[in-house]
């Protein structure tokens, strides 16, 4: 706490919300850690430190987060994909929830790759429980990951030949005519 | 020297195992001594409980490597989701751990209030909080009866089981539903406990404790019972962590990570409890955790009820709460609040949220990116089981059958949450 001690004059005012001070001491260590051009949109909604990063860093930055003693995050809560068409070279994204067990803060990471070229190293090799997420992820997303030692369908039948949690592909089939509602919509 | 080659020869099969247990085409061994056994362990093997796989590879009775194969009720909760008004999710989450499907609900629920801003009076959380706990109660009582019938030992299954049908009735009397409770609302609670309720609810938190504590007395100390589960499925705590334990699971081997502690939700502040904590993280120390946590909430039950004051049941939030039925019928503005609010028509702010609570078997989170629209844009549930699951094949590699069985349930793997 004491070292970051110079950084938190610059924003006063928040100072008295312990959940910002926190945000605002692990951001200046992600910065003194990996340089503050690794992270853009850095954000803040509903107190938990978000920030974008590249699909090139993100094994770094996790490996260097587990191993620094300073904030902790040894604790890979969960991981997922996400789908935006309309964003041209960033439609799909992963979205990871990191949480230091010790200092009890959070920190959510994100990326975001073109679809054309879904290839994200895997975090296997950093944490073990990242095998079956990147699985679940590559299931429902198609986001390869590489490395990955097992990267096979999960939840879903082996011989499918798409990836349905992608926004292109609608839950129900909409050629059924019995299923529209001329008043509300669909 | 024959039994020395064998035995130096399945270490060494354990051990390239363990470095390829997740490959799905499995080491094919033809050592004249060495002959595996490939053995289905379920989908519908009845001590699995749940319908999932294991492809064994045995060496006699001792296991040499498994891959374990899930998905069979997927039911694509995360993109139906996409799809529902917020409020109808909350029957999804019903059939993830449908064994303490209240805890999925309130969680479901904070999290869409967590994302609208809406304050929950506190009469409607300490509700929640008895309803919650309750719900972990009878999800650690068939966790470890059936731990015991997996042990050879039917009568304490017996015995607990009639303890949950009263907990059962229990939610029959708040909500109407046992099993999929689609419990309490946006903003608060449907509707208060009636006299009924508080009474069943008392009668109960009298009865139960003699209950649970024969139980005790048939296990704990059991000398039969333990030489099945000490030292059975061991994980150490870095081990733990790693494959993303929470709840029972990770406490059994040393870690005190709750969530309701550590990001206290629905006034769990309010409440003096313990967190029980293993050392080794063997079936036995699950075991005893599960039973220790019961015990603690019963505490939290006794003290919420005591100091459950008095108040609203639900937030006044007309967008999103449903008025009551006779009001639509009499009120313009609760007519016009009641079809927005079931047409779906009430936007949701833009926004992403994360909020976790602590359910049956850990961690259970919810993800949420609104974009504004009626519906989520993106859910994903953070499903404890799934998610510590993956640790199995490592646990239960160089024991017994017998033992991988009681590993098994000792795991309290749901079916329906490991799916989704």
């Amino acid at each position: 706490m004491t070292p970051q001690e110079p950084a938190a004059p610059a924003a006063p005012a928040v100072a008295e919300d312990p959940q910002k001070a926190a945000n605002a001491r692990l951001l200046a260590r992600l910065h003194q850690l990996f340089g503050a051009e690794a992270f853009t949109d850095v954000e803040e909604p509903y107190g938990l430190l978000t920030a974008t990063t590249t699909r090139e860093r993100i094994h770094g930055i996790v490996a260097g987060l587990k191993q620094d003693e300073e904030i902790g995050l040894h604790f890979l809560t969960t991981m997922c994909g996400i789908n935006y068409p309309e964003n041209p070279g960033r439609e799909l994204g992963m979205i990871y929830h990191l949480h230091s067990l010790t200092q009890n803060i959070r920190l959510r990471l994100k990326i975001f790759f073109p679809v054309a070229d879904p290839v994200v190293p895997t975090l296997t090799d950093i944490y073990l429980t990242a095998n079956w997420m990147e699985r679940e992820t590559y299931d429902f997303y198609g986001v390869v990951f590489s490395g990955h030692p097992n990267l096979i369908r999960i939840l879903n039948v082996e011989d499918m030949d798409y990836h349905p949690m992608r926004k292109e592909y609608p839950l129900e089939d909409g050629t059924r005519e019995d299923k529209t509602d001329l008043f509300f919509g669909r | 020297m024959a039994v020395n080659d064998t035995l130096e020869g399945t270490h060494r099969i354990i051990e390239e195992a363990r470095e390829q247990q997740d490959k799905i085409l499995l080491p094919v061994h033809n050592d004249f001594n060495q002959e595996l056994t490939t053995l289905n362990l379920g989908p519908t093997h009845p001590a699995t409980h749940g319908i999932f796989q294991n492809i064994l590879q045995m060496d006699g009775e001792r296991i040499v490597s498994g891959v374990p194969t899930i998905g069979y009720i997927h039911r694509a909760f995360e993109k139906i989701a996409e799809r529902r008004p917020f409020y109808q999710i909350t029957t999804l989450t019903d059939r993830m751990n449908y064994c303490s499907s209240p805890i999925n609900n309130f969680g479901w629920h904070m999290t869409v209030e967590k994302l609208l801003g809406v304050t929950v009076p506190k009469r409607a959380q300490y509700m929640r909080v008895i309803m919650m706990e309750l719900a972990r109660i009878s999800d650690h009582l068939i966790c470890n009866s059936i731990l015991g019938v997996d042990t050879g030992a039917f009568t304490g299954f017996l015995y607990v089981f009639q303890e949950r049908e009263k907990i059962y009735e229990i939610y029959e009397e708040v909500c109407g539903a046992r099993l999929t409770t689609n419990m309490g609302r946006v903003g608060g609670m449907e509707r208060d406990f009636t006299p009924v309720a508080l009474e069943k609810l008392r009668a109960w938190l009298k009865s139960f404790p003699a209950v649970m504590k024969e139980f005790e007395a048939m296990f704990n100390r059991n000398r039969i019972f333990m030489d099945r589960v000490v030292n059975v499925g061991p994980i150490s705590a870095e081990k733990a962590l790693s494959y993303g334990f929470t709840g029972p699971n990770l406490r059994a081997a040393g870690v005190d990570y709750d969530v309701r502690v550590m990001n206290p939700y629905s006034s769990y502040e309010d409440f003096e409890f313990d967190i029980p904590v293993g050392t080794n993280g063997d079936t036995y120390d699950r075991f005893m955790v599960r039973n220790e946590e019961i015990w603690q909430s019963l505490r939290i039950i006794n003290q919420a009820l005591d100091k459950l004051p008095e108040g609203p049941y639900h937030a006044d939030a007309p967008h999103y709460y449903l008025p009551p039925k006779q009001a639509v019928y009499q009120n313009m503005e609760a007519l016009i609040y009641h079809f927005k609010i079931v047409m779906g028509e009430i936007d949701a702010p833009v926004g992403e949220v994360y909020h976790s609570v602590e359910g049956g078997n850990g961690e259970l989170g919810f993800y949420l990116v609104s974009d504004g629209g009626r519906t989520p844009y993106r859910l994903h549930f953070r499903r404890p089981c799934f998610i510590y699951y993956q640790a199995y094949p490592e646990m239960a590699v160089g024991t017994t059958l017998s033992d991988a069985i009681v590993i098994l349930s000792s795991m309290n793997v749901i079916a329906g949450e490991l799916d989704a």
